[in-house]
Parts: C-alpha cells; structure tokens; sequence
C-alpha cells in the first residue's frame, strides 16, 4: 500500500499526523500491552526516582527533601556501603564468569549428537528454572555434621568439628557465588545453544582452507563473530542477574546476614521497603540499583559489539 | 511494507550462485583440506575433562533434592550423610499429603489459585505480547523504535527496582488481594514481547501480502497467518512466563489466605524444623520437578525460539 503512495508523482509532504492516523491499526494492536507496560514498568520506574527525593512512609503524603536520602545513603550508611560493596563483588565475579561458562557449555554442549545434546541443556539448564531448588543448599551447608560438606570434609580429616558456613563471615561471600554461579545457566545459555546451531558449517570448511588451524582460532574468529546478536542479548541477561542476587542469600545467609555479610543492595532494599517502611529512603536505593544496571549493561553492549571487529 | 524482503531468519549469507558450482567448490574444499584439522585428541580430552567435573557440580545438589525426597527420616539425619537412598521409601509424599489434608484453608484451594494465577498469566501475556510483537515487527509506524527500545531497557533491570511504585499503584488501582495483582503486571513482561518480536521478524513478508491483497485486515492476518506460525515462540513465552509465576508465594499482594499460591503453602510445609523434614524434602522435590518437566516437553521449540533471541544493531 505504501509503495503506492509513494510512486505518484504529486506525493502528499510528509507529515506526522497522517502517518499516525494511516498507522492506527498498528497502535490499536500494540495499545494492551503498552498501556500495561507504561503501568507497571515506565511509571514505577519515574516514581521511584520521584520518591527518591522525598520522605515518604506511606501514611502521610510525600514530603519532598532533596538530596538528604542520597546524602544519607553514600556517607552515612555503613550497611548500604557493605551491601553495595558485595552486590558488585557479585556483579564482577558473577557475572563475567557465569557469562563464560554460558559460553563455554554451550559451545561444547554443542559438539555432541542432538539427543546428548537435548540431555546436557537439561542438566545445566536446570538449577535455574527450578524455582527454589536452591533449598538443597542449606542441606548441604548445614552448620551441623549432618551437614553434606561438613560430612565430608570430616570424614576425609580435612577438619576437625563441623564449620557453621553460613554464620562465619568470611565463607558467606564465596559460598553465595558458588550457589549464585551454580543457578546461573538460564535464559543466556539457551540463547548461545541455540545461536550455536545456527552457525554456518560451510563457514568453518571455509575458514579451516584460509589456515585456521585449530577450535580455538575457530571460536575466535568464526563462531564469535556470527553469534554475535546471541552474545549482546546473553550478556544483559547475566548482568541483570548478577546485580540482583537478593533471594539466595536471604534464604542461605539470612536477613540480616551475620554482620551483614551477605547484604546486597536488593536485600538492604528490601529491608527498608517492607520492613521499616521508609519508601523514600528504599526509593533512593531503588534508583541507584536501576542506574547500575542500566548503566552496566549500556557499557558491555558497546564492548561487545567490538567482538570479531 | 516493502523493505526488506530478505531471509533474515537464515543468518547464513545467501549464495545466489547455481547450485553446481556451488557443489563442486564444496567438493574440492574438502579435497584440498585435510578432514577434522581443527579437532585434536588432547583438545577432547581437556574439554570432556571439564565438562565433567562441572556437570557433576551442577548436576549432584539436583540429585540429592530426588535422592531425599525418597529417603526415610532416619536416613535424612544420618552421619555419615549419604547422597543415595538406601531404602527409598514413599512415606515423604504420603505424609505431605497429610499435612496437606491438616491445613486451615483446603490444600485444593491453594492447587486452584496457583492454576488461576499461572494459567491467567501465562495466557494474557502470550495473547497481548504477540498483538504488540506483530506491529512492532512488521509494521512501519512513527514511534515504533522509541517503544521497542523502551522494552529492551526494561530487561537491563530487574524488578525488584520497581517493586515500590508497583505495590503503590497497584492499590490505587485498587486490585490488591486479587488475582489482579499478580496477573496484570505479569503480562506486559518485558523479555516475552522481545522474543516474539524477534521470532516474528523472520517471518517473510509475502506471508502477509498475499493475504493483504486477498482483502484480509491486520486482525485477520493476525490471527490466521501471524499467530500459527508462530508457535515455537508462543509455548517459549508460556514457558518462561510459568517459570516467573510457579515461584511467587503472593507475597505482598495476596494477603488472604484463601488466595495464596500453592508455593506459598509449600514453603509454609518446608519451614516446619525436624518433625516436618520428611515432607519438606518432598515439597522441595515437587517445586523443583514441575518446571523441569514443561521445560523438557517444550524444550524444542524454546530453543527454536532462542536462535532468533540476538540483538541487532
């Protein structure tokens, strides 16, 4: 139809209305879920940073107090500096590492026969669609003998009485990443097995004639580059992830963790949104989370589409 | 409409030469090319190696939620502790059924909000994300880049970030305690739109034109050329959206009892100390068993969807 248009001589100038009113049928299509999506992402995204410069406690109205929360937050709340300090620790390690080993399983997943292949996704698939199957963990943290790991590592003389993992400080950060990369294999993974397959075999006779000569230089300059796409929509799905790990140590750690070792943002988030009620205060946190994630993942985006370049 | 008409679903170049050239040049690449260069022995080994040890990793704390879930109490506070089960029994099961039959509100009535709420999300969401995925892929309107790029932006954050707001406008909408509450903000999920607007993409476009110039409208073609061919991306959508939804417990916005989830009163079951350790592993093996198994039945057709997941410029 609107090459039609287009091809007569006396072509209407252009003008926005027209081509809002000519589009109504699209709008009327794409109305549901934007008006939904404006509701319950858009606007509480715009509040947030509204509330983040009030006091508010849900009772009286909002009282607007400037950059107090802000001021409050950066140089008066030790908790909130732990608590950032391990949600980035969580971001830096997390994040890279469970970006890799996506890739990596994948890619060697990938080399097996289709019904191994199906089998293998499972597997590593798993941990992170099974909702709370993080559970299992506290069985095997438990700080008692009963406990799996403490159980093994006294049968095998490696300590002498059980260790209280999640109680000790300096074993709740490095037990959290364990459980955190072991329930990280989600949607990113799926994304790079599928990309994988989409690669084009002859693309690899081709290279193997130009003098690539073994699967890393393959990797490197062949599957990278043409998996691309996959690698930038994989890599906001782990960051993402990464900086709101909250659940498992809550569930694991407890809130409030022992001196606070396993806070992250998310958890000091929760603790003055539901418990104290503070929503200006939860909002200010609420709005530096979201700018670190934003911010994080704009940044990787513009990395990565160097790749292969 | 007449952009591009190119395969984009193929991310392989299209090679328009006639095929028996084309043949033969693959003929004599592999003449000239030793066979299986690129794959060497220690190579496989190393990588096996690893793909072992992890998969061992990630595989062993899933067997032991199946393991304990077959034990009998004495077995779950044993010492030594042991992975396997030595007399598995069922007795977990029979006694969360008890538990089950013990609670204040009937355990049914849990089975039936979860069902409302999953399959409620899960519909309305597959419904309005492909009516919106449809114009934002094969339309051409002003402000439709603005929009989608909104959508992506709202996948580099979680939701968390806007839990506050949403609880408050969700009072003032009035739904809260309802299934609304859940249900609603569920639907316009961010990541389900995006893939199917991605997988709708590779849909050529002589599809639509040909039912445009047989006198269909956009509703019709929706529903009768779009959408049916579009059903790997409709069950990954589904999928994902009963992931998000089979973990919530209500939370805050449920607060009657008789609207609560069954996740919820699971999780009541598995809080319950020794005496309840039995039919919490049981609990713990149920919640983590029925993703597993719609994963395993769509799993196809997910990672169908998937190959199309990437971003382009």
């Amino acid at each position: 139809m609107s090459q039609l248009s287009k091809a007569l001589p006396k072509a209407k100038p252009y003008s926005l209305r027209s081509e809002i009113w000519k589009s109504r049928s699209s709008y009327l299509l794409i109305a549901p879920y934007f008006i939904l999506f404006f509701l319950f992402t858009v606007l509480p995204v715009l509040m947030s940073i509204y509330l983040s410069f009030t006091y508010f406690n849900m009772l009286e109205m909002p009282r607007f107090v400037g950059w107090q929360n802000y001021v409050k937050l950066l140089l008066e709340d030790d908790i909130f500096v732990i608590s950032l300090r391990n949600t980035l620790l969580f971001a830096v390690v997390t994040g890279p590492v469970s970006y890799m080993l996506c890739l990596l399983f994948a890619w060697i997943i990938n080399e097996f026969q289709p019904k191994v292949r199906a089998l293998l996704t499972l597997v590593f698939y798993a941990p992170s669609i099974c909702g709370n199957a993080y559970m299992v963990w506290n069985l095997i943290l438990t700080g008692d003998r009963y406990g799996y790991l403490n159980g093994l590592l006294l049968r095998l003389k490696f300590i002498n009485e059980p260790i209280l993992w999640m109680q000790t400080e300096k074993f709740v950060m490095p037990v959290l990443i364990v459980v955190q990369l072991w329930l990280s294999l989600g949607t990113g993974f799926l994304s790079f097995i599928a990309g994988l397959q989409t690669v084009d075999k002859g693309m690899y006779e081709a290279a193997a004639i130009d003098g690539v000569r073994n699967r890393w230089q393959e990797l490197w300059f062949v599957t990278l580059p043409a998996m691309k796409p996959q690698l930038l929509f994989g890599a906001v799905m782990q960051i993402t992830q990464s900086f709101a790990v909250a659940d498992i140590s809550i569930y694991l750690a407890g809130n409030p963790s022992v001196n606070y070792a396993g806070a992250t943002v998310v958890t000091h988030l929760l603790d003055y949104g539901s418990t104290r009620l503070d929503m200006g205060y939860a909002s200010a946190i609420a709005t530096i989370l979201f700018l670190l994630m934003v911010g994080t993942n704009k940044l990787v985006q513009k990395i990565l589409r160097r790749v292969g370049e | 409409m007449a952009k591009t008409q190119t395969v984009k679903g193929t991310h392989a170049p299209v090679d328009t030469r006639p095929e028996k050239i084309i043949k033969l040049e693959k003929k004599m690449k592999r003449k000239s090319g030793k066979k299986k260069l690129n794959r060497s022995m220690a190579g496989n080994a190393v990588l096996f190696i690893l793909m072992g040890i992890c998969g061992v990793f990630m595989v062993l704390p899933l067997v032991m939620i199946v393991n304990n879930a077959l034990k009998p109490l004495d077995e779950i506070y044993q010492f030594p502790p042991r992975i396997f089960v030595r007399n598995p029994t069922l007795t977990n099961f029979s006694d969360l059924f008890m538990l089950m039959n013990e609670s204040w509100v009937p355990f049914s009535r849990y089975i039936l909000n979860t069902v409302i709420i999953t399959l409620g999300g899960m519909l309305g969401h597959v419904i309005i994300a492909s009516l919106a995925a449809y114009p934002l892929a094969k339309h051409k309107f002003p402000g439709k880049n603005i929009l989608f790029s909104m959508v992506v932006l709202s996948m580099m954050f979680s939701w968390t970030v806007t839990q506050i707001p949403q609880y408050l406008i969700i009072s003032w909408l009035g739904i809260n305690n309802t299934y609304g509450a859940l249900i609603l903000p569920a639907w316009a999920f961010g990541m389900g739109l995006y893939l199917m607007k991605q997988f709708m993409e590779q849909l050529p476009d002589s599809l639509m034109e040909s039912a445009r110039l047989q006198g269909a409208n956009e509703w019709q073609i929706f529903w009768q050329i779009v959408m049916p061919n579009v059903r790997p991306a409709w069950l990954t959508l589904a999928i994902f959206q009963f992931q998000q939804m089979w973990g919530n417990t209500g939370g805050m916005f449920l607060r009657s009892e008789e609207l609560k989830p069954l996740q919820y009163s699971l999780q009541q079951i598995t809080s319950g100390g020794v005496s309840r350790a039995g039919a919490g592993a049981a609990v713990t093996f149920i919640i983590a068993a029925i993703p597993i198994i719609f994963f395993l039945i769509c799993q196809s057709s997910i990672l169908e969807t998937m190959t199309t997941s990437g971003m382009k410029d």
